[in-house]
């Protein structure tokens, strides 16, 4: 079974969001979708400065099975982005919800009415799978 | 096969001063040449005696898995058997000496093959017009993308720019509507593998252009309510684009033009007799109903009656103003769409029929017989079309056996493994498609491989993860691979 921590929101397109102490939000994809994925190869983020519409396309992972967008939920503005992945794709395999996140946002909106799951109900899409 | 060959790359053969003398370079350079443009240094060729390269070569042949030598059922890809006839008549020196930029006089041959070939896959389409100007399937797509787009942009209805992709549809459909600047409207598909009637419904609208459909879908199934699928696209102004990467299923049974589509590519590599893989060299033919036929791709081959009989001519720009002009130097690859013409004239009518008919049998035969020894179908309450969807998540889950390690052992037992993880909707799936030339007995045996692997990964699933174990190279580090790329041999 796929580890779901409660720290964060999820998507049904199976990426993870986290308010941090700054207020910005973190996004990457969930221990699911890593292992779906498999090993990945290859990450593009998007540049630093970029805006981001709630469900559009914000970034690419891809592994020797498939390359997959990676969306975002909610819209905002990128505000970092992990350099690491470039030379270390599997960071998001060894650990998705640390040292693999994706990127950071400066949201338009809060989380709350942006329609995320939570962990339970995140977890819930995953059993019914 | 032999084992463990690790054949040497062809410059470790290399000696100075040794060669095959049918291959020494000319002593002294074209004089036509400036000095200034002949190279300095030789070129960095390996110098090996012609023996060396012949057993080099035929060794590694011999390594290789291929049609000629197995069973090949690569879902989606259709490796089938192609007749060695259409590619003998293709390389008559007739043809294979015949200049692109040669006269229409000296050409007639040629072009009436070519004209006959457009006419046959119209017949065998449902469709009213065909050009075969495309190099390959992408090219193909993006040929009727662009045809879509032209016939918008002709009626002032400017704003519809939305293709409809479902989630079953192949990659390419996505990336080519992209390319042709439109935007992608994904919808999804029902459990049972048809397309979500209520997306579509609430997809569809005034920036339509249309819809991207594979029928028989990637997932192995017929789309059975295509009818309505059409009704909807067109009353909302949008036009429905088939992918037709593979006819094999449908050929002389269905035709896309019936179902109620305005554009169509086939690769002929794939259903029409040329043998692929390894990236070419293809034909991406495209297929228009009467709305598109002003804006497909030049050139055509056109047919005129002069005095002493008809006179074959292409037909270009000034025939045809509102095409979306050329795709390619001269129109398509020749010898491709040449196999095409020799295999569907030696098929006939009733021949095309017979292809769909043991496509599809032998695709339902092999899909009862593995379900029986055990396999779990993605699509159980469907019929198999030309290749179906066989999901290993539960042997995954129990066994720790994915659909690689599976696909790994059939190399052992003398198989090319099915497609695998593709379509990505289905969980550790194997894509299989037998195809129609296969016999009952290699099917037999396919089973048996399979019904014997299902027992290891019984009793002793740890050993399928080292598979496979008689081929010349073990398991490949993939996705070191990938990650660090190095394609220089030295």
């Amino acid at each position: 079974m796929s580890n779901v921590p409660q720290d964060r929101l999820y998507a049904r397109s199976h990426e993870w969001v986290r308010e941090l102490a700054d207020g910005t939000i973190e996004l990457g994809i969930t221990d699911h979708a890593q292992h779906a994925l498999g090993d990945l190869v290859f990450v593009e983020v998007p540049e630093v400065g970029r805006e981001v519409a709630a469900g559009g396309a914000c970034a690419v992972v891809e592994s020797v099975k498939a390359a997959s967008d990676v969306y975002s939920p909610i819209a905002g503005t990128v505000v970092a982005v992990n350099e690491q992945l470039a030379a270390a794709p599997e960071q998001i395999n060894q650990d998705p919800y640390g040292a693999g996140w994706i990127m950071r946002l400066k949201a338009t909106a809060p989380l709350a009415g942006a329609g995320l799951l939570s962990p339970a109900e995140y977890a819930s899409v995953l059993a019914s799978n | 096969m032999s084992t463990s060959i690790r054949e040497p790359l062809i410059f470790d053969y290399s000696r100075t001063g040794r060669g095959a003398t049918a291959q020494w370079v000319a002593e002294e350079a074209a004089p036509a040449l400036p000095a200034a443009l002949r190279r300095v240094t030789p070129p960095a060729l390996p110098a090996a005696s012609e023996l060396a390269v012949v057993r080099h070569y035929t060794r590694l042949s011999q390594l290789n898995f291929s049609i000629d030598t197995h069973f090949y059922p690569l879902g989606s890809c259709t490796m089938k058997y192609n007749p060695k006839a259409c590619n003998s008549a293709a390389l008559l020196p007739e043809f294979t000496g015949r200049h692109p930029l040669a006269s229409e006089k000296h050409s007639q041959g040629f072009l009436r093959c070519m004209h006959e070939l457009q006419e046959m896959l119209q017949e065998v389409t449902g469709m009213q017009s065909v050009s075969l100007s495309p190099m390959a399937g992408a090219h193909g797509e993006f040929a009727g993308v662009a045809m879509i787009r032209a016939y918008h942009l002709a009626r002032g209805d400017v704003d519809r720019n939305e293709i409809i992709v479902p989630q079953a549809a192949h990659g390419t459909n996505p990336a080519t509507a992209t390319m042709c600047g439109c935007v992608v409207r994904e919808i999804s598909v029902n459990a049972d593998g048809d397309v979500n009637i209520d997306e579509l419904r609430a997809a569809v609208g005034p920036r339509t252009a249309g819809i991207m459909l594979t029928n028989p879908s990637t997932l192995g199934v017929f789309e059975r309510r295509i009818e309505e699928v059409a009704r909807l696209v067109h009353e909302a102004g949008g036009l429905l684009y088939y992918d037709g990467a593979n006819l094999n299923a449908i050929l002389g049974k269905v035709r896309p033009g019936d179902m109620g589509f305005d554009v169509i590519h086939m690769n002929l590599h794939k259903t029409f007799s040329t043998p692929h893989g390894g990236g070419g060299p293809g034909a991406g033919a495209v297929g228009v109903g009467p709305r598109l036929v002003p804006f497909l791709p030049v050139p055509l081959v056109g047919v005129e009656k002069r005095a002493g009989g008809e006179h074959f001519r292409l037909l270009t720009e000034a025939d045809r103003p509102q095409s979306i002009g050329r795709l390619t130097g001269f129109m398509g690859n020749a010898g491709v769409l040449l196999r095409a013409y020799v295999y569907m004239r030696m098929l006939g009518r009733e021949g095309m029929s017979r292809v769909g008919e043991y496509a599809t049998l032998n695709s339902n035969y092999l899909f009862a017989r593995l379900q029986k020894a055990g396999f779990e179908a993605a699509y159980p309450e469907r019929r198999a079309s030309h290749e179906f969807i066989l999901t290993l998540k539960r042997l995954a889950a129990e066994r720790g056996v994915t659909a690689m390690d599976v696909a790994k052992r059939l190399l052992d037992y003398g198989f090319h493994a099915p497609t695998t993880y593709f379509p990505l909707l289905v969980p550790e799936c194997l894509l299989i498609e037998p195809t129609e030339t296969e016999s009952k007995e290699t099917l037999d045996a396919f089973v048996t491989a399979m019904s014997e692997i299902l027992r290891e990964a019984a009793e002793k699933p740890e050993q399928l993860k080292g598979a496979p174990f008689t081929m010349p190279v073990r398991r490949l580090d993939d996705v070191r691979a990938a990650r660090e790329l190095d394609l220089v041999h030295r």
